[in-house]
């Protein structure tokens, strides 16, 4: 009897505690991505026009990508991560800028991104360029593309 | 049935406590003294403690660096002794640091961290910490929050009067806990009186890389215990404490212990600058090493010879002496300037000098003897109060810039809180058990931030779960921020904080190093990028430039290697990110493991032995291929004719 008693006081006593645990719906995704960080990533750079290829720029930029960037990307064979030598066909200049810049929040955000990670295992590694840097290797990579 | 009325009050009395209990769980938590000491000590995941405390490692031979109020150990900076972990004292680059005149010397007895300072207040560009066994100061830079510069002294010995600092970090002091025939020579310990003197160094701290001994004093062979500069109106001194000034040479615990006044030295260094200057000091030998971390972050040793030493009868103003009540050991200015506190360790009252007082006995010539030309202060010419009912075994004692003064009691342990002034003691709280140092972020400087207060003792018996003979030893932190102390939490530390000193974390923070600069990379065997990875053989001694990065070598197939060879492994972390090192081992190196930083090189040498293929991998989990991050060197009898050769994946 007193064992009845203690458990069913004790149950009483919990279910005051339990709060509403309502779910609140939510009317808009706040994560959801627009058409223009569909198409241009999520980073700092926003659509930008590109003009002639500048040879100094890409000669900064192959040196630059050289120290940062050949040590997981090749251009025409996957290596830690895919090959580049076609990057600037398959992205937008400032995708590939914003992977560069941001590649954190891209990796977690970004439907294209997230596939690369889920492919290659290897999160992009954030190597902390800048952004004229970024411009520069962007440039180099317009130097590799195959010819349109 | 019938129960027994006692049994049947109890059972009722039960289930009243249970729904009690139960309904108090759904309200707010019970605001004890225990609840809110846990929510004075929660630091919220995700947020910061509001001080890095430095707690210097004893006998680890290193500095730990605690969260406060948390508690919470964040790191370990290698500073003595070599550390596995990391590699410092192990890898090519960081194996100079260690050296001294004695040879490569891998551990260390490291009692008092000191924080730079500018006009008296923690200002966060670096920590000092003193090697009391073979005597040595170190500069630990907090940016990278790793040591960057050790000074062997020399005509010392058991340096633990140091390295406390001057209000603008012009010096740190050092000095002869041991006195010793000076310079070192075969001398019959019995001749202690007549040969064996003491030295108290000055030692330039303010110029990164170029820290050296600006001069030494010759004093009396007493052992010069604890020291603390001056400040605001005392600044240019520096006061130290000594016993055995009855200069005993065997069982000091009842030959030293037998004056009732041993003395404070107080020096005056702005009089030193000036009689260096005036050519007073006299050359002496003296050979000692400096070790730094060069731009290129590569440790280079250099040979010192000879020292400028001033005689305290060659330079009328340098020293004088304080009479003290029995063996004191703390000495400590309060932060106005105006007081200096002794720790009379056998004495029941605590003396407090007054540095005005100082300075008119001195004006006055109110002295009562010579000893080796320092002239002794009369002690009531120079004395303040002496605080009375401070406990059993006075020691240290730092302050809250309120107008308080904490001061640890090993023989009754306790921390006893007193008034500046009045000096009535106000408040007395135990602790757990025996206390040493203590520490208030800021206590010894013009500004301390009085919130709380770090009590670090020296035995802990049943304070937590037993592990066997040897224990950690506590520190307990106490609220100070009101009238009564209260104790908040005990945390265990490494090794045994002798002294410990803590600064707002905000001065510290934005000093961070996140990464090197893989460009500015100036380590003779770096490579810049996977494209200059190689081996090469230079006679027995062959070496590998190898790359690391999520989540590989380069190169990852090494042969050629010959039993006897040398190989050099220079491994270069092309990571450009913060929190991304990797690490390197291989079988058979008895040596350690070299753990690199983005952008950083470090090099590790491993001995060929025996023929067969070995295997290297990164010891830091970096990713997720970590497991991947993987190689193989083959090694062949002497005189093989397989060729040096290297690749990774086919490049």
């Amino acid at each position: 009897m007193k064992n009845i008693l203690f458990a069913s006081l004790l149950a009483l006593a919990l279910a005051a505690c339990g709060g509403s645990q309502e779910q609140t719906a939510t009317s808009a995704d706040p994560d959801a991505l627009t058409p223009g960080q569909i198409a241009d990533g999520i980073g700092p750079v926003r659509s930008i026009t590109l003009g002639p290829v500048d040879a100094a720029l890409a000669a900064a930029g192959e040196e630059l990508f050289t120290v940062k960037c050949s040590a997981c990307h090749k251009m025409t064979e996957r290596y830690v991560g895919p090959a580049l030598g076609d990057v600037t066909v398959r992205r937008t200049p400032a995708f590939v800028m914003n992977m560069i810049l941001n590649p954190e929040e891209m990796i977690k955000r970004h439907p294209e991104a997230k596939k690369l990670l889920a492919e290659f295992m290897t999160p992009m590694a954030n190597q902390n360029l800048t952004e004229e840097e970024a411009r520069a290797v962007l440039e180099y990579l317009r130097t590799q593309a195959p010819a349109q | 049935m019938k129960r027994p009325l006692l049994k049947n009050l109890l059972a009722v009395a039960s289930v009243i406590a249970v729904i009690a209990v139960v309904a108090n769980g759904c309200s707010t938590p019970d605001a004890s003294g225990t609840a809110d000491a846990a929510q004075a000590v929660y630091v919220a995941p995700g947020t910061y403690d509001e001080f890095y405390a430095f707690m210097s490692g004893g006998y680890s031979g290193q500095l730990t660096v605690m969260g406060l109020p948390s508690g919470r150990l964040l790191k370990t900076v290698a500073v003595f002794s070599q550390f596995p972990e990391n590699g410092y004292g192990y890898s090519e680059e960081t194996k100079p640091m260690l050296q001294t005149t004695y040879g490569f010397i891998p551990w260390d007895d490291a009692h008092h961290p000191q924080l730079s300072q500018t006009a008296g207040v923690p200002d966060g560009r670096w920590v000092f910490i003193n090697g009391n066994n073979t005597p040595r100061v170190a500069r630990v830079d907090l940016g990278s929050f790793e040591t960057e510069e050790i000074l062997e002294i020399p005509n010392s010995a058991g340096n633990h009067a140091s390295p406390f600092i001057t209000e603008n970090s012009e010096y740190i002091v050092a000095s002869t806990r041991f006195s010793v025939p000076i310079p070192q020579a075969d001398i019959s310990i019995s001749e202690y009186k007549a040969q064996f003197k003491g030295t108290i160094s000055f030692v330039r701290a303010d110029r990164p890389g170029e820290m050296d001994v600006a001069f030494q004093i010759m004093m009396p062979g007493f052992d010069y215990d604890v020291s603390h500069a001056g400040k605001g109106p005392s600044h240019g001194w520096v006061f130290f404490s000594t016993y055995n000034t009855e200069q005993a040479n065997t069982l000091l615990e009842v030959n030293a212990s037998q004056a009732d006044k041993d003395f404070v030295a107080a020096v005056n260094w702005q009089r030193g600058e000036a009689c260096v200057a005036e050519g007073k000091a006299r050359d002496f030998p003296g050979r000692y090493y400096h070790n730094h971390m060069n731009e290129a972050r590569v440790g280079v040793s250099t040979v010192k010879e000879g020292v400028k030493v001033l005689f305290p009868e060659d330079c009328e103003g340098l020293v004088y002496f304080l009479p003290t009540p029995k063996s004191p050991h703390g000495v400590d200015v309060d932060p106005s300037g105006e007081y200096i506190v002794a720790g009379g360790k056998l004495a029941t009252a605590l003396p407090v000098h007054s540095f005005t007082k100082m300075k008119q006995a001195i004006a006055d010539q109110a002295f009562e003897s010579t000893v080796d030309g320092i002239p002794v202060i009369r002690y009531d010419a120079v004395i303040a109060a002496e605080v009375e009912n401070i406990g059993l075994g006075p020691l240290h004692t730092e302050f809250d810039g309120k107008g308080n003064a904490y001061t640890t009691n090993f023989l009754s342990s306790e921390v006893t809180k007193w008034k500046l002034g009045t000096w009535e003691v106000v408040d007395r709280i135990p602790v757990y058990y025996s206390v040493g140092h203590l520490m208030i972020p800021g206590g010894d400087s013009r500004q301390p931030w009085g919130k709380y207060l770090v009590a670090m003792n020296k035995i802990t018996k049943d304070r937590y779960l037993p592990t066997g003979p040897e224990l950690a030893h506590s520190a307990q932190l106490i609220d100070i921020s009101g009238d009564k102390m209260k104790l908040l939490l005990d945390f265990p530390t490494m090794g045994e904080p002798h002294y410990a000193q803590a600064i707002a974390a905000d001065l510290v923070m934005g000093r961070e190093v996140k990464f090197f600069q893989l460009q500015e990379n100036g380590n003779p065997y770096a490579i810049r990028s996977e494209a200059e990875a190689r081996v090469e053989r230079e006679g027995g001694v062959v070496h590998v430039y190898m790359s690391s990065i999520r989540s590989h070598f380069k190169p990852d197939n090494i042969e050629g290697i010959q039993v006897g060879d040398e190989v050099h492994f220079h491994v270069t972390n092309l990571e450009q990110d913060w929190d991304v090192p990797h690490g390197f081992a291989i079988t058979g190196a008895n040596t350690s493991e070299l753990l690199v930083m983005p952008g950083d090189t470090r090099t590790i040498v491993w001995k060929a032995d025996r023929p067969g293929v070995y295997p290297f991998y990164c010891t830091d989990f970096c990713s997720a291929l970590h497991q991947e991050m993987q190689g193989y060197l083959r090694v062949s009898p002497k005189g093989s004719n397989v060729p040096i050769s290297f690749s990774t994946g086919g490049n």
